[in-house]
């Protein structure tokens, strides 16, 4: 897969999660993308960029212009150096919170985008790539 | 300032680029301030470098004592640039100021090494006195900063109470617009103005209107059901409406429900069910 372009954006308070998921619209739109997948990629990188502030302590969010052969893409990779997941599976699970949430963000994520791929190590942090299609 | 002799500053820095660079590295990495969580020692390394020899190449004009001058604009557009990026990446101002201050250490060593006569006693407090000046100068930089953000934190607050007003369509019928994003702060603001309206006005009916929320996620789908919540104990009943097609498709894969709340695709929608509920109804005249 070939970067085209990427940007990298603080993850540091609720303010910048606002950012980075308007980034990411913005560019959609910039390049044509459908509605509803900017809504998906976008609500997505909401639901990542918040679990690596409130689980996290904050992180940093990537944003490419990937292409693969003739297919173009947006892949963000949302990353964090904090406790990290112990149980990867459970915390997927809808439902599962450790927080005062729906347990539904992961999940939801996963749904809403072409590629999900979850990387998480206890005591080292978590990082999280995803992937939307044209 | 001459330009024909040689500037012992434009000198150093033709001459000794590398040892230069070699320290600033050894004292950037060496800082409490360094920040290798957001960037790393290669790229550090490449700016350092870049800066020094565009010093070199802006001192060598004879010019060592006004950057605004023509000969500085590389200089110039190089920090700036790294500015704008260090921002980006969550680099404080004063994080950001310790990148030029901290050359001041290596440059003024270079110099002391090149007039070997300097009184050392002298030297020293002259150092120092500059460090302190120096740190004076970043704390004032930190509380001016600090300042400004509550500042536009208080904007943002009192822009955050404009744009959710609570309206009185017809008696007994709020409408509550929302636009843009819901989060903690907001949805705060939001139920404190529709409980209080709900109790002003005695109405039934509240309308909350997300046409001009952009997205759902499950944080905001969160926040609109503890509003409808706080509106119901307070004896009204609520109605979401707008909730357009990508919304409710990403919804639907997120997995979060409006279960028992009602909900109709617009705002008219939402008023007619309203008037209904009311036994009202809005008929036509039929003069025409
Ligand atoms: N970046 C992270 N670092 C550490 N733990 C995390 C991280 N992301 C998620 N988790 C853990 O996984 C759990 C499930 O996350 P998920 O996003 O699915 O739900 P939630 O954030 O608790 O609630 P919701 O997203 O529905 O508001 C979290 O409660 C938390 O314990
Ligand atoms: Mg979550």
């Amino acid at each position: 897969m070939k970067v085209l372009s990427h940007e990298t954006l603080p993850l540091r308070q609720p303010e910048d999660v606002v950012l980075v998921r308007n980034k990411v619209r913005n560019w959609m739109q910039e390049e044509g993308y459908r509605l509803i997948a900017q809504t998906r990629l976008a609500t997505a990188v909401s639901e990542l960029a918040r679990n690596a502030l409130d689980y996290g302590g904050g992180g940093v969010a990537r944003l490419e212009k990937v292409q693969n052969g003739s297919r173009e893409g947006i892949r963000v990779v949302i990353e964090d150096r904090g406790p990290g997941i112990a149980d990867v599976e459970q915390a997927m699970r809808d439902g599962y919170t450790t927080g005062s949430g729906m347990g539904l963000g992961l999940g939801g994520a996963r749904r809403l985008v072409d590629e999900f791929e979850i990387w998480s190590q206890p005591g080292q942090g978590t990082r999280v790539t995803i992937v939307q299609w044209r | 300032m001459t330009s024909e002799q040689a500037n012992p500053i434009a000198q150093v820095l033709r001459e000794h680029p590398q040892d230069l660079l070699e320290q600033w590295i050894q004292v950037q990495m060496d800082a409490p301030w360094v920040r290798l969580d957001l960037i790393g020692e290669a790229e550090i390394r490449a700016q350092s470098a870049e800066l020094i020899e565009l010093l070199g190449a802006a001192c060598q004009s004879g010019n060592v004592s006004d950057i605004q001058a023509d000969e500085w604009g590389r200089v110039r557009d190089f920090l700036r640039e790294l500015s704008r990026s260090r921002a980006t990446l969550g680099f404080s101002p004063t994080e950001t100021a310790q990148f030029v201050l901290s050359f001041k250490m290596p440059l003024i060593n270079m110099l002391r090494q090149a007039s070997p006569s300097l009184d050392m006693q002298v030297w020293q407090t002259m150092w120092q006195a500059s460090v302190l000046v120096d740190d004076l100068a970043l704390y004032l930089l930190d509380v001016y900063m600090t300042s400004r953000e509550q500042v536009i934190k208080r904007q943002q607050m009192e822009l955050m109470e404009l744009s959710t007003p609570v309206v009185q369509v017809w008696e007994g019928i709020l409408v509550l617009p929302i636009i843009g994003t819901l989060d903690t702060a907001r949805t705060q603001v939001v139920m404190e103005n529709l409980l209080q309206a709900i109790v002003e006005t005695a109405s039934d009916i509240a309308i909350i209107d997300i046409t001009g929320v952009p997205m759902v996620d499950t944080s905001v789908a969160q926040h609109l059901i503890k509003t409808v919540t706080a509106a119901r104990l307070m004896g009204a009943r609520c109605i979401v409406s707008g909730i357009r097609p990508q919304i409710a498709q990403t919804m639907v894969n997120l997995g979060v429900t409006f279960a028992d709340i009602t909900t109709r695709a617009s705002l008219a929608d939402a008023l007619a069910y309203a008037f209904a509920q009311l036994n009202m109804r809005v008929t036509r005249n039929e003069s025409s």
